[in-house]
């Protein structure tokens, strides 16, 4: 006979959590988690943190999982608790986040009866998750909460709902310990060796090489990042990485070309568009990176490592497929090249690399500030200021950002050389996910620097976090680029719609000074250049969260830009360059 | 084999082994939906004695590029066990089963019957002015026998879609 149960099923739900290294939920109680909120309440092992809407919850579990490689954790309640949680789900899904949520749903009785906050949630969250469980029975809650770990964060990571009745988590349930495997789940890490001696012998032979790398790399742990350096220095091959890659390599090193795609530099995608050999990593070819896919790089072969199958052969056909965990494969090439006699044309790497210098030179990420005294800020001056100021004083830094033109000056003027050390939304392009990811980053690592760059815009899709910040004491810093316009939008409807300006103008902005003090924050401002750097310096050394309000130009746009339906050397450059690029097709009007 | 930048559209049949639980037939039709992929026959059924596996059978069309896609799609949902591209893995049989009700006069009614014995339909169902016959078969000899029955007094089908696996000893 079964011996007697004497755990609740919210008792053993925590249970599995611990067991599986949980120390902080992010979360938001209701009806249906009650027994939950009560369980949490009698022990001590796991810290929960109140949020101010679900939707953050989630944000904040995936600047945490973002910022150490481990899986987020996010409880919340039926109904519009599940339903507030499904953006940060689908952004967890698109930018392979590790997560596991936690929904409350009426008893198993009522499933269907349209109850008091029922949702749909399995429905709702199938294609917002990469996978989602109902728990029907006391006995299957511990292993489906041990696999839901699993599936978040093996193969390709990703967001797990794991929806619990009422009833399940009120009566006894019995325990079972992890397991290590799943029954049908067992995602490729190991590289095919045929694929990587192929993929070697193409490399040793290439002329104009680029290694193209991605978040898949970062997601692989540091010692992935580790090895596509080495790799990169013993090869003397370039590199650029995607928004969601930048930090797995130094961004000081001088084989580095920078972002690529959209508002990639110049010498990035020119060297993508002429390459012969592109060894892609951890990076899936999605539309922001190639542009015009029929113009997208047509005189190379291409190697592409990805965990997913799915990624690979998806938008671009390649030459060498290898699915594998990116540090697995980057080990074995990097053995394949060392063990390797095959001659190296280093004639032609040197002149690939002068070309590249040519190219380089062109500086495409320059900008004139005015530095007079009343001299309006530029918004990548700020960035750049931000970055030289808080390299100096040699803390742990780690940046988020929201979405808009501020986000992609982060990307080209903040320069990272570690992973983990960069969190933005980038396959959905989540306003409002900066604030809540940083409060995850900062509970994560209480001591280091933790900035938000954000957009006037942004910040107030998740403004009510400065309550979260206030309670829990997170000093994050708040850096908004404040050029009172939804900027990106307001950048395509001059270069696209005529200059009109329809409905991007921020007005009745909040006082952002006021706001932070409300919030028990720090607020500060800057309205000319010369109090830029007294306003960073008093943000860095203040000890609580702060708003700091940069008043920036309003009529700046982000170059480079490769714009919709345009070939990656079809670039339009600033106004600091000759005029240059093809302008937009009638096609690509209609891309987004 | 066609290569992965072939163009040309091919109509592939894919069996699918998943764990029989609550909402997997949801997850693969909305994969296909989510991402406008065709379904042309689509078949589910649990396959062994506990009722622990299902087997889906799928008959799907696109370029190569994208039946490849569809094959990796699939293979990454987690309750799958198994993906098998029939079409490109070898030789199969394929086989659907349709009953097609057939209201007819008094002389249709002795062509009907002729030309369901030629096709081996089995008559399920008579009445004096109707008959249902079930028939086996791949897909087109059905869509033949639908076909004759149009002037003869078609009324109504049911299909079931195929159920497809490998020739010889190759299993999945
Ligand atoms: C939730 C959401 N809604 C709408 C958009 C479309 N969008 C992209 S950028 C942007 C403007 C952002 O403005 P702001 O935060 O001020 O940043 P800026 O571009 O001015 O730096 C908008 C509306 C989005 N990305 N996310
Ligand atoms: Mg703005």
């Amino acid at each position: 006979m079964a011996a007697e149960l004497t755990q609740s099923g919210a008792e053993i739900l925590l249970r599995a959590l611990k067991d599986q290294g949980v120390e902080v939920i992010f979360g938001y109680p209701g009806g249906a988690v009650l027994p939950i909120y009560d369980a949490l309440f009698q022990q001590n092992s796991i810290r929960h943190i109140l949020v101010r809407h679900e939707q953050a919850a989630v944000h904040a579990a995936e600047g945490y999982a973002r910022s150490t490689g481990r899986t987020g954790c996010v409880l919340v309640t039926s109904g519009p608790g599940a339903t507030n949680a499904v953006t940060g789900l689908v952004d967890a899904l698109m930018d392979s986040i590790p997560i596991v949520c936690l929904t409350g749903q009426v008893p198993t009785h009522l499933i269907g009866n349209d109850a008091f906050q029922e949702a749909d949630t399995t429905g709702i969250t199938r294609p917002a998750t990469k996978h989602n469980y109902l728990v029907k029975r006391p006995e299957d809650l511990a292993r489906v909460v041990h696999e839901a770990f699993y599936v978040a964060s093996h193969g390709r990571p990703g967001p797990v709902v794991i929806d619990l009745p009422k009833d399940i988590v009120i009566n006894k349930a019995p325990y079972t310990e992890p397991t290590v495997q799943h029954p049908s789940y067992r995602p490729r890490t190991e590289p095919d060796a045929d694929q990587i001696a192929k993929a070697v012998a193409l490399l040793r032979g290439a002329k104009r090489p680029v290694i193209y790398a991605g978040g898949g790399v970062i997601n692989a742990g540091p010692e992935a990042s580790a090895l596509l350096t080495e790799f990169a220095r013993t090869t003397g091959f370039p590199i650029t990485n995607t928004l969601m890659g930048l930090g797995s390599y130094p961004a000081s090193d001088p084989q580095f070309l920078g972002m690529l795609g959209m508002h990639g530099t110049y010498e990035a995608n020119l060297v993508m568009h002429g390459c012969d050999v592109m060894l892609a990593i951890g990076a899936r070819f999605d539309d922001r990176i190639t542009g015009r896919l029929d113009a997208f790089s047509q005189g190379s072969q291409k190697i592409h490592i990805d965990i997913d199958g799915s990624s690979i052969n998806k938008n671009v056909a390649v030459d060498i497929p290898i699915v594998a965990d990116a540090g697995k494969a980057l080990a074995a090439l990097l053995a394949g090249w060392k063990a390797s006699d095959a001659p190296v044309d280093k004639p032609a790497l040197a002149a690939w690399w002068r070309q590249i210098d040519v190219w380089r030179e062109k500086k495409s990420l320059k900008f004139t500030q005015d530095m007079k005294r009343g001299g309006i800020i530029k918004p990548q001056y700020a960035i750049q200021r931000l970055y030289e100021i808080t390299r100096a004083r040699k803390q742990e830094v780690f940046i988020t950002t929201e979405v808009g033109q501020h986000q992609m000056w982060a990307a080209q003027h903040f320069n990272f050389e570690k992973p983990n050390r960069w969190m933005t939304s980038g396959g959905l392009g989540t306003m409002g996910y900066g604030l809540p990811a940083a409060m995850g980053v900062q509970l994560a690592h209480p001591d280091a620097l933790v900035i938000d760059i954000a957009g006037e815009a942004s910040i107030q899709m998740n403004i009510q976090e400065m309550g979260t910040l206030a309670q829990y004491r997170l000093p994050v810093k708040i850096f908004i680029l404040n050029n009172q316009y939804m900027g990106m939008v307001r950048q395509w409807q001059e270069l696209l719609h005529g200059s009109r300006y329809s409905e991007t103008y921020s007005n009745a902005l909040p006082d952002f000074v006021k706001l932070a003090e409300s919030y028990h924050a720090t607020g500060m401002r800057a309205q000319s250049v010369d109090e830029l750097d007294a306003v960073i310096h008093a943000m860095l050394d203040c000890p609580t969260a702060v708003i700091a309000d940069i008043a920036v130009d309003q009529a700046e746009n982000c170059f480079p830009m490769i714009p919709s339906g345009a070939a990656h050397n079809e670039m339009l450059l600033g106004p600091e360059h000759e005029a240059s690029g093809a302008g937009i097709t009638d096609a690509g009007l209609a891309l987004v | 084999m066609p290569g992965i930048s072939d163009t040309t559209q091919r109509s592939a049949t894919i069996s699918v082994l998943v764990d029989n639980e609550a909402g997997v037939l949801a997850r693969v039709i909305g994969l296909f939906s989510g991402r406008g992929y065709n379904i042309d026959s689509l078949t589910v059924a649990p396959v062994d004695d506990a009722g622990r596996r299902s087997r889906i059978n799928i008959v799907t069309s696109g370029t190569s590029m994208v039946i490849e896609q569809i094959k990796a799609q699939l293979d990454r949902l987690v309750p799958v066990h198994r993906v098998a591209d029939l079409t490109m893995d070898g030789p199969h049989v394929a086989r659907e089963l349709a009953l097609v009700k057939v209201i007819c006069t008094a002389e249709q009614r002795v062509e009907a019957l002729q030309i369901g014995t030629s096709f081996r339909a089995r008559v399920v169902d008579t009445t004096l002015g109707s008959f249902v016959f079930e028939l086996t078969g791949a897909t087109e000899k059905i869509d033949a026998f639908i076909e004759l029955m149009r002037n003869l007094g078609l009324a109504e089908v049911s299909r079931s879609g195929i159920a497809a696996l490998a020739r010889g000893t190759r299993v999945i």
